[in-house]
């Protein structure tokens, strides 16, 4: 009897804890795999909706008449839903964007890493890092408020006279693309930087011996060996760009036009943006699709930006 | 005489003179440009932040112009939000570099993260939208704009979590385990403290990342301004307090993008300041969180 009481107690006691600290590590174990897979959940929910919502219109309008026309007339009485100078806007504006915004953002990142006096550095760090945070929405009401008018003189003055030149009050392809490039500057600046001064000091080390001077050790060996980096700066622009709507969707018009400096466009997001609110039917779904469009970008960059980074990765290896 | 030459004094490269003026022009461009956006919204908006501005609502009646109602909305969003994705992406993190063996699924849990993060916002607003909003019923509510903006800073959590835990040094675990310790209590009592800075600075982050969102909430968290109607009742009032997270509420940022759109710039610079006020707060937070708190 005695033994029986003691077995009992022993048995609540140790292995009875010892049977409460295996469930709750299972349990720990659980959670955190649940908790990690929410991500690969999220990323297939995301993929199926957008594919389920984006294809109705597919099969209604049929894909060549969205893909490659030219006319936007969702409603019209007899509507029309082409989207390409909507998808070649966002190309074109992208591309500008990119064009301007990464030479002004490598440069000044080569200016942080090298040539700037480390307190100056110091200081400007902070301030492009500041910018990274502020809000797309701040950008497109200094677009809206200065640019816009400014833009709009330069029209008057070029187009003065001009019969078939549709005036839109400065809110153009132009506009949105100073805005793009600024916007995507913090980004550019930040991960070019990095990459400058990951670069290897011997590198540097070698081509000053050789007698190149600072600048031609920047430009000929330190930025070639920083290559990859800038190439992931470029590519994480293009993301930011091609995805930026809110910034953008009053500074470039209000109309779909072929992508021209002064027109006033629509970008893929921009065209989301302003119709999801009032659009209905075949409209709505149309607008869908050109999500799935802007979808399908943005996947082909992450691709891209993957195979970059392994690439790099491995190249770091090798050295 | 040539030798000397080359020796004494400096070959003079034109192009080298060239390439040093972009680079000066570029950076200086680049650090105008961005102070100077800072510094144009901050000084042609604090005119209109006073006390009245952030403590009312708009309202024609009244003649006035506040952002309480928003300011509330964003804090809503803000909380809710981190409340689910702070222990997602913890746990995230944790498996990943505590559990999962490296290979195929690690890998592709990797992958999936990096993707969220290069979504854009807008691409997540239509998701919110259909999903959350028409497949679950939510409507234009805070709660449709809080769980969308929950998978949208996950891989933020995830990150700075799984950088943080990345720097604790190995001896602290076989240190932990050794000594008898189960490896969920030296997760709890030996990890999570002395990678404390690394969650921290992506909350922060994340919550930066909330207070600037626009696209992904226009049309999900919709755009109402007003404030919740409280009366003297308690038991009332809580139950009031919930049942806002059900209706739609529009952040700091959609008020400004509509005020823009509706041409009052001098509200939408009001609310420009306020939004880099608060980013600037932030970033100094950032800061200080991964000084204060880096283990010793």
């Amino acid at each position: 009897m005695k033994s029986q009481t003691h077995a009992f107690v022993k048995e609540s006691t140790i292995v009875g804890s010892r049977k409460n600290k295996a469930v709750v590590e299972t349990a720990a174990q659980i959670i955190f795999t649940i908790c990690a897979f929410f991500a690969v959940l999220a990323v297939v929910s995301i993929t199926l909706y957008m594919i389920i919502s984006g294809t109705p219109a597919i099969f209604q309008v049929g894909l060549k008449e969205i893909l490659f026309g030219t006319v936007w007339k969702p409603t019209a009485a007899e509507p029309q839903y082409g989207i390409l100078y909507v998808i070649l806007t966002s190309i074109v504006g992208t591309g500008l964007a990119i064009l301007i915004g990464v030479p002004i953002g490598v440069l000044s990142a080569v200016f942080l890493a090298e040539v700037a006096p480390k307190k100056l550095a110091m200081i400007v760090k902070p301030a492009v890092e500041l910018l990274a945070g502020i809000p797309s929405v701040v950008y497109g009401l200094l677009g809206i408020y200065l640019l816009n008018p400014f833009m709009y003189k330069i029209e008057l003055a070029l187009f003065e006279g001009s019969k078939t030149h549709q005036f839109t009050g400065g809110a153009n392809l132009l506009s949105a693309v100073i805005v793009l490039a600024i916007m995507i500057l913090p980004t550019v600046i930040n991960i070019s930087e990095t990459s400058i001064r990951a670069v290897h000091p011997s590198i540097k080390a070698a081509s000053l011996a050789l007698g190149a001077s600072h600048i031609q050790t920047i430009f000929k060996s330190i930025l070639p060996a920083a290559k990859s980096g800038i190439i992931t700066a470029v590519v994480l622009g293009v993301g930011r760009a091609i995805g930026e709507a809110m910034a953008i969707t009053l500074v470039s018009g209000s109309s779909v036009n072929l992508p021209l400096p002064f027109n006033s466009v629509r970008f893929l997001t921009t065209a989301i943006v302003s119709e999801m609110g009032y659009s209905s039917g075949t409209h709505r779904q149309v607008l869908f699709t050109i999500g799935l469009v802007l979808f399908v970008f943005i996947m082909i960059i992450n691709v891209a930006l993957s195979k970059i980074l392994k690439k790099g990765g491995s190249a770091d290896e090798r050295q | 005489m040539n030798g000397s030459n080359t020796l004494m004094k400096k070959r003079k490269r034109p192009l080298d003179t060239v390439l040093l003026a972009a680079v000066y022009i570029s950076a200086s461009l680049s650090v105008i440009l961005l102070l100077g956006i800072i510094g144009y919204v901050f000084v042609k908006g604090i005119g209109t932040v006073n006390w009245k501005f952030l403590t009312s609502v708009t309202s024609a009646l009244n003649q006035t112009a506040g952002i309480a109602g928003n300011l509330v909305n964003t804090l809503y969003i803000i909380v809710i939000t981190l409340l689910i994705a702070t222990p997602l992406g913890v746990g995230s993190a944790i498996y990943l570099n505590e559990y999962a063996k490296p290979g195929r699924i690690v890998s592709i849990i990797e992958f999936t993260t990096e993707t969220l993060s290069g979504i854009p916002s807008i691409i997540f607003g239509l998701f919110g939208m259909v999903f959350f909003g028409e497949s679950l019923g939510l409507g234009y509510s805070l709660l449709t704009g809080s769980f969308t903006l929950t998978i949208m800073v996950l891989p933020l959590i995830t990150r700075n979590t799984q950088e943080a835990l990345r720097t604790v040094p190995d001896s602290y675990r076989s240190g932990a385990l050794g000594m008898g310790s189960t490896k969920w209590h030296m997760i709890r009592t030996i990890l999570l403290p002395s990678s404390m800075s690394g969650i921290v600075t992506g909350i922060i982050l994340a919550l930066g990342r909330i207070v600037g969102e626009s696209a992904a909430l226009l049309f999900t968290a919709g755009s109402d301004y007003k404030l919740p109607r409280f009366g003297s009742d308690f038991a009332a009032n809580v139950e009031r307090l919930f049942t806002k997270t059900t209706e739609s509420g529009g952040t700091l940022t959609i008020e400004l993008y509509l005020q823009m759109q509706k041409g009052q710039y001098e509200t939408a610079f009001g609310i420009g300041c306020v939004l880099v006020v608060i980013v600037l707060i932030l970033n100094l937070l950032t800061k200080l969180a991964a000084k204060k708190l880096r283990p010793v």
